[in-house]
């Protein structure tokens, strides 16, 4: 049986929108691919932050379970974006996105 | 209404027993053109032995027998419903009887794609004998229509090599008889199709005994209107088939450019379907129209008699002279379908039998003189009788028999329907006068043709050396005259049981139709 | 005895058998074999009719019904109550014929052993005249009229193919056509002409069906009414018994054939009516018109006027043939079935009138014509078709008894005078061949062997052939006391009683007409035999003529004995000597047992004499008329009637056959066959088949599809219709996809926003009201 955290949750729920909100903006300011890519991981994990917390919270087991699952599924979209990064680089020589407009309408 | 699901019965062995041949001719990895020709007569004459026990095992007191049903479109009352009768059960002799013959006549005459146009003969014989044993009407028109694909492609693939000018541009005749055969038939099914469709919505089920069993006990009743509607939409797709005059445009068409076994079955058995239709369909679901309209369609089969023999005996095609005359000779069984009793009806059937049998047989005959001489016109040959004894005697016999001669087959079929014909109480008697016409007629041009080509010296070069019929040389057409030889003089000297056997479906049919008779007369 | 009588069906299966191992076998055995087969086939038939004869007699001439073996039934359709079995039937007036067919059958087939030797299909001659004998003995033991039809026909088939039987001579006639096909084509018209007489039958089967409700002749357990077996023995006339007599008898008329019901109803002096399909006459009519279509088919069979048109012609056959079918047997099943039927033609009054004048006719118009023919078998076909005439006339007259006497010795003397025809054609044939071989052939002109102008002197060559045909002509010009005599005057001797008796016109118009054809008969004999026979020989052929083998010179031997004798047969009562030695009607007797309305005429002493005043005058007018003829030693050119003015047009008319062919060629043969190509070519091919398919079925069809191609589907679907549905959304489409830049911190801001006002439309319900959602 797992005891209440001390630590209130309305502090974790907080610094989970702090996380979020500098990766939202670093995808949305940054040009770099790879920077917009680190970015997109700390929104990612600013959810993990903020499940696991909940999970505590109501004593569930629900929250640790995404958790696992989107560390997974992040860690293998790491694999696929750097290497499609490192494929862009090489036919581009660069890797800043607004260089990347192939798909305009 | 609900039909209980049956046991296997034969009926379905004799149907589907060429589906074995077929998926044998399909899959069979290496076969020589010959044993697919041993093959494919093996499998019609196994068809044919289980007809035989079929017609071993039928029971002449009861009406419909060797029923099968199973359940097969629940919710529209379609069922897999089959079995015979006294009337059909002879149509499904004959088809199972010409098939062999069919597979005979083809031995030499067939080489190209020989697998596929066996597997074709194959697909031909599930289908005809699949219309007449089928008792659902969704069933009957399935096999109906896939009765046309193996026909079609038999005429556009192994037709003659005649072209014919269409419109100013050269075009391969056969293909042109083929088109024109298909979309005929095509054209008269559709309004069956519609006909079918309305009977069954009414009747809430497409088996056939069920919309009868409601039709007799005055539950299913139609006006006056919608009966001679639906009445037409049968009658045409048969008429065409048939073909009653003056439908008839398309038959010497497809005659004439198939090749032998395609012209046998188009003859003896194809054009079966469409005057079985009319008894089975027309005469049983729309009596009152069908009295209505009797007058008017036996005026039109006494035209075709008279029509048919007439135009014949002005052919210079030996094979056209033969299609014509079966415009004249199918005149005769729609005249016995519409005089509406017994003697009429049971001629009409026994003569669709003999129909079969003579015009197939002058068909083979045909055949036989092409593959030799490689031409079909009358003034080619002349003295065959001289060169060709044997096989000049057979082409007697037959012409015989399709010439009406008492002792014969034909005679008796001719001779019940005209009975019929004079006692009926929907044709007046000076139909039978004329229709007795056509028997003078038929003598006319038989006898044309047959003084032509077999009477008279021998004045062509080419035809001193014609080789005529051994055991030892043409095994395959001997054995298929013999056949037919022997079918006609069994029939004509002793048809009793083939009376016999189809006297109790005849008779409950023309009492149904007497008893509507009776009302409309008042 | 009635074992006997079962063995009927013999008749028919014996030639069966003796047909179908020549057929089979026949190669194999040589002309002896096959010949011997056929002979005996023949014989043994004969045989069992005179076994047939003898069981009658003993069974008090009482008829009996044989089914065959193996056969239990033919056509048989209860729901229809149509039941025509395969039954024999035995009775004085089958078996009269039965011996008639077999026994001169069996002489003209010995007679044809000699005749056909060395031909090189003579296997298949014996086979074509057994089947003939097969139909023909079914056709007179049938006991239901569709069985006699079966026999009828067949006859007729086997005729066909016996005329036609050298359908391969290749010989050219001047007119350029070959005698091959004048063979086959005689044969297709003797059996067209024949089919035309059938239509009569088979409608007369129809009426009878529907009106009897059998086609059986007598059932059975039956015995004809109205003729009776006691009365015969009693007296020497047989009288049928009056209609009164019929009427009083009770009778089920359920189970009986249809004459004897006929009888009874057409005897009780009421009007009945027949009521079938559409039919509603009164008994009366329907007898009369039963009994017309049966004249339209024994005009056919029996060549009468307007069918006799194709016995001439059937004259392409071998000989013996003409001798068999086409004078002794086939051509009088007409007068047969009529006299079968005799019980209907009794009480139909306007059919016996038109019978009588039909008879009539036709016995004096063939007996015109045959005075101008050249050929010696023309003349005895005319002379066939003549003959027959005066057999139809006496059914009209009611003389049926005479009727089928004069059938008996017409087949005795006819048989006779066609054989000894081919004994004599033999001969010339024999001597052209003999002089060309002697001559080594310098000159080739046609021959033929046929004709009685190259003929003359034969008497001193043929002398047996000569005697027999003398014998044969005397019987048929009816000279006292051969077998014609006797026949002939029968018939006239009725018609002045139905003239005298009964103040009936048919009488005294078939007795005019009659003694002329009477003397017409005589006149064109002597004519042949004086051609023929005396004088000096013509051609070289007749020089090197000689007489015929025994094999065919027996049978004419044994046909001239019966052509003397067969007259007494039926000898007259009252009679001095010949009444006490060969008895009173006794052959009207006999058959009065079937043939109900059988009576015996009277023998009229001034009547007899005249008509043999009239033959013998016929004689010798035609003896003084050709004796110089007969002097000529070259071909004669022209006759003696023709050089006179006052009869040149009308032999110019007998010649040419009356113009019969031409006219039929002309109004019915011609028309039909040029209505049949301009059916055929114009109205079935090129209109229904070519233009009316084409142009109404077909190429409104293709120009339709073609007009939907090009105008409907390129311009209204294409052009229309796709600017709606592929258009309008093309034009959307290029709008909107400006929003794609490619730029994908757009497009994330785009998603960020778009979450946001996801999360207010969570957050504040109150918007969500707003908005609607």
């Amino acid at each position: 049986m797992l005891e209440s955290s001390p630590v209130a949750i309305e502090l974790y729920v907080l610094l989970s929108a702090v996380l979020f909100v500098m990766g939202t903006l670093g995808v949305l300011l940054r040009r770099n691919a790879i920077l917009i890519f680190m970015s997109i991981e700390l929104m990612l994990n600013s959810a993990n932050l903020a499940l696991v917390a909940f999970a505590r919270q109501w004593n569930t087991i629900d929250g640790h379970l995404m958790v696992f699952f989107v560390i997974t599924v992040a860690a293998a979209e790491v694999a696929v974006g750097l290497a499609l990064i490192v494929a862009i680089y090489r036919t581009k020589k660069s890797i800043s996105i607004d260089d990347l407009h192939k798909f305009e309408g | 209404m609900q039909l209980e699901n049956t046991g296997v019965s034969i009926v379905s062995a004799v149907l589907f027993s060429p589906l074995v041949g077929v998926l044998v001719l399909l899959f069979w990895p290496r076969l020589t053109d010959k044993q697919v020709r041993i093959a494919t007569l093996i499998n019609t004459l196994v068809t044919f032995a289980f007809s035989l026990l079929m017609l071993s095992q039928f029971d002449s007191s009861k009406g419909m027998q060797m029923e099968q049903v199973d359940e097969w479109i629940a919710g529209l009352g379609i069922y897999y419903h089959v079995g015979v009768d006294g009337i059909s059960i002879w149509l499904v002799m004959l088809t199972t009887f010409i098939m062999p013959i069919a597979v005979l006549a083809s031995w030499t005459g067939i080489e190209e794609k020989v697998r596929l146009f066996h597997g074709f003969l194959l697909l031909l014989e599930v289908a005809m004998v699949g219309v007449f044993v089928s008792l659902d009407l969704f069933l009957f028109y399935i096999f109906w229509e896939v009765s046309l694909v193996p026909m079609y492609f038999m005429i556009g693939m192994w037709g003659s090599k005649d072209k014919v000018d269409f419109f100013g541009r050269e075009m391969e005749a056969r293909i042109y008889a083929a088109v024109k055969f298909f979309l005929y038939t095509v054209a008269g099914s559709i309004l069956m199709l519609l006909a079918i469709l309305y009977v069954g919505n009414k009747a809430e089920t497409f088996d056939f005994m069920l919309i009868r069993d409601l039709m007799r006990s005055g539950q299913l009743v139609f006006t006056e209107e919608t009966e001679r509607l639906l009445f037409v939409g049968f009658f045409i797709a048969f008429a065409i088939k048939v073909p009653v005059w003056p439908l008839h445009s398309w038959l010497p068409d497809a005659h004439v450019q198939a090749p032998t076994a395609g012209s046998i079955i188009l003859a003896g058995v194809l054009l079966k379907l469409g005057t079985y239709g009319l008894v089975r369909y027309n005469l049983e679901f729309f009596p009152n129209a069908a009295i209505d309209f009797a007058p008017y369609i036996g005026a039109l089969a006494v035209i075709g008699i008279i029509y048919g023999a007439w135009v014949s005996y002005a052919q210079t095609d030996v094979k056209k002279l033969v299609a014509y005359s079966s415009v004249s000779h199918l005149g005769f069984v729609v005249l016995g379908i519409f005089a509406m009793n017994s003697a009429g009806i049971q001629g009409a059937v026994l003569q669709m039998v003999n129909h079969g049998v003579s015009t197939g047989g002058l068909f083979l005959l045909v055949g036989m003189l092409y593959e030799r001489r490689h031409t079909k016109a009358i003034n080619a040959f002349g003295g065959l009788w001289k060169i060709m004894p044997i096989y000049s005697g057979f082409a007697l016999v037959i012409a015989l028999s399709s010439m009406g001669l008492p002792g014969l087959n034909g005679f008796v079929g001719e001779f019940t329907i005209l009975v019929g014909s004079a006692g009926s109480d929907t044709l007046d008697i000076w139909y039978t006068v004329l229709a007795t016409i056509g028997i003078i007629l038929a003598a006319v041009y038989i006898l044309f043709m047959f003084n032509k080509v077999f009477m008279g010296p021998v004045t062509k070069q080419e035809n001193q050396e014609l080789e005529d019929l051994t055991w030892g040389g043409n095994w395959y057409e001997l054995s298929a005259l013999v056949a037919l030889t022997v079918v006609i003089f069994v029939i004509g000297l002793y048809p009793k049981p083939f009376f016999e056997l189809m006297d109790g479906a005849v008779g409950d049919l023309v009492a149904q139709l007497d008893a509507t008779l009776q009302v409309a007369m008042k | 005895m009635e074992n006997v009588l079962t063995a009927v069906p013999l008749v028919v299966f014996i030639p069966l058998a003796g047909m179908l191992i020549n057929l089979f076998f026949g190669k194999y055995f040589g002309e002896f074999g096959v010949g011997f087969i056929g002979v005996t086939a023949s014989g043994l038939a004969f045989v069992v009719a005179a076994l047939l004869w003898a069981g009658l007699r003993d069974n008090n001439f009482e008829a009996v019904v044989v089914n065959p073996p193996l056969f239990d039934g033919w056509i048989s359709i209860p729901s229809a109550n149509l039941e025509i079995p395969w039954q024999f039937r035995v009775d004085t007036l089958s078996v009269t014929m039965m011996l008639v067919v077999s026994g001169v059958g069996t002489l003209i087939h010995l007679y044809a052993v000699g005749y056909m030797h060395g031909d090189p299909r003579f296997p298949r001659f014996f086979v074509y005249l057994n089947l003939f004998l097969v139909f023909m003995m079914t056709l007179v033991t049938g006991n239901n009229i569709l069985m006699m039809f079966v026999g009828w026909e067949g006859v007729g088939l086997c005729s066909y193919l016996l005329i036609g039987f050298w359908f391969d001579k290749s010989r050219v006639f001047p007119d350029g056509v070959s005698e091959g096909w004048k063979n086959s084509n005689a044969a297709r018209k003797a059996m067209i002409v024949n089919r035309i007489g059938d239509f009569g039958v088979l409608l007369a089967i129809f009426l009878t069906f529907w009106t009897f409700g059998t086609l059986d002749f007598y059932k059975p357990d039956e015995q004809p009414i109205g003729g009776h077996a006691e009365e015969a023995e009693e007296h020497a006339l047989v009288i049928a018994s009056t209609d009164e007599v019929i009427a009083e008898e009770e009778h089920d008329l359920s189970n009986m054939g249809f004459l004897n019901q006929a009888q009874v109803l057409l005897s009780d002096g009421e009007e009945h009516q027949v009521k079938f399909g559409s039919v509603d006459l009164s008994l009366k009519a329907i007898v009369t018109l039963i009994t017309l279509l049966m004249l339209l088919g024994a005009a056919g069979k029996s060549a009468q006027i307007p069918l006799f048109v194709w016995l001439p012609d059937a004259m392409a056959g071998p000989t013996p043939v003409s001798a068999l079918i086409h004078a002794a047997t086939m051509v009088t099943a007409g007068v047969y079935m009529m006299v079968r039927a005799n019980v209907l033609f009794h009480h139909a009054e306007v059919s016996s009138f038109i019978v009588t004048v039909i008879g009539a006719t036709t016995a004096i118009m063939a007996g015109f014509i045959a005075v101008g023919q050249w050929d010696v078998k023309k003349v005895l076909a005319y002379s066939t078709v003549s003959q027959l005439g005066f057999m139809v006339a006496a059914v009209g007259l009611g003389a049926y008894a005479a009727a089928i006497f004069h059938l008996v010795t017409h087949a005795f003397f006819k048989a006779l005078l066609f054989l000894a025809s081919g004994s004599i054609i033999h001969g010339m044939e024999h001597g052209h061949h003999h002089s060309h071989d002697s001559h080594h052939a310098h000159h080739e002109e046609e021959f033929d062997p046929q004709d009685m102008r190259t003929m003359g002197g034969l008497r001193r060559k043929m002398p047996i052939t000569y005697w027999t045909y003398v014998i044969g002509t005397f019987a048929l010009a009816g000279i006292f006391p051969f077998a014609g005599f006797w026949s002939k005057d029968e018939i006239l001797a009725d018609s002045f009683r139905v003239f005298w008796d009964e103040g009936e016109l048919k009488g005294i118009f078939a007795l005019m007409l009659l003694i002329t054809a009477a003397g017409f008969t005589a006149f064109y004999m002597w004519r042949q035999v004086s051609l023929v026979f005396y004088g000096e020989p013509r051609h070289e052929a007749g020089e090197h003529a000689s007489e015929s083998s025994l094999l065919m010179t027996l049978p004419l031997m044994i046909l001239a004995v019966l052509s003397i004798f067969g007259g007494f047969l039926n000898t007259p009562s009252d009679l001095p000597l010949l009444t006490d030695l060969f008895g009173a009607h006794k052959f009207t007797d006999w058959l009065g047992h079937s043939v109900v309305n059988a009576h015996a005429g009277e023998f009229l002493w001034w009547l007899a004499l005249g008509a043999l005043g009239v033959a013998v005058f016929a004689i010798f007018a035609a003896r003084q008329l050709y004796a110089d003829e007969t002097t000529s030693t070259v071909r004669i050119t022209g006759d003696p009637l023709a050089r006179n003015p006052q009869t040149s047009q009308a032999f110019a008319l007998a010649n040419a056959k009356l113009l019969w062919d031409e006219m039929y060629f002309k109004y019915l043969e011609n028309p039909f066959n040029v209505a049949s190509r301009f059916l055929a070519d114009r109205v079935d091919w090129q209109f229904w088949h070519d233009f009316f398919h084409h142009n109404i079925v077909y190429l409104p069809f293709d120009q339709g599809a073609k007009g939907i191609s090009g105008n409907v589907d390129k311009v209204v679907i294409d052009k229309g219709i796709m600017m709606v549905f592929a258009r309008g959304p093309w034009e959307i489409a290029r709008r909107v996809r400006r929003v794609q830049t490619g730029f994908v911190r757009i497009y994330a801001l785009t998603i960020l926003l778009g979450t946001v006002l996801v999360m207010i439309a969570i957050l504040f319900p109150d918007i969500r009201d707003i908005l609607g959602i």
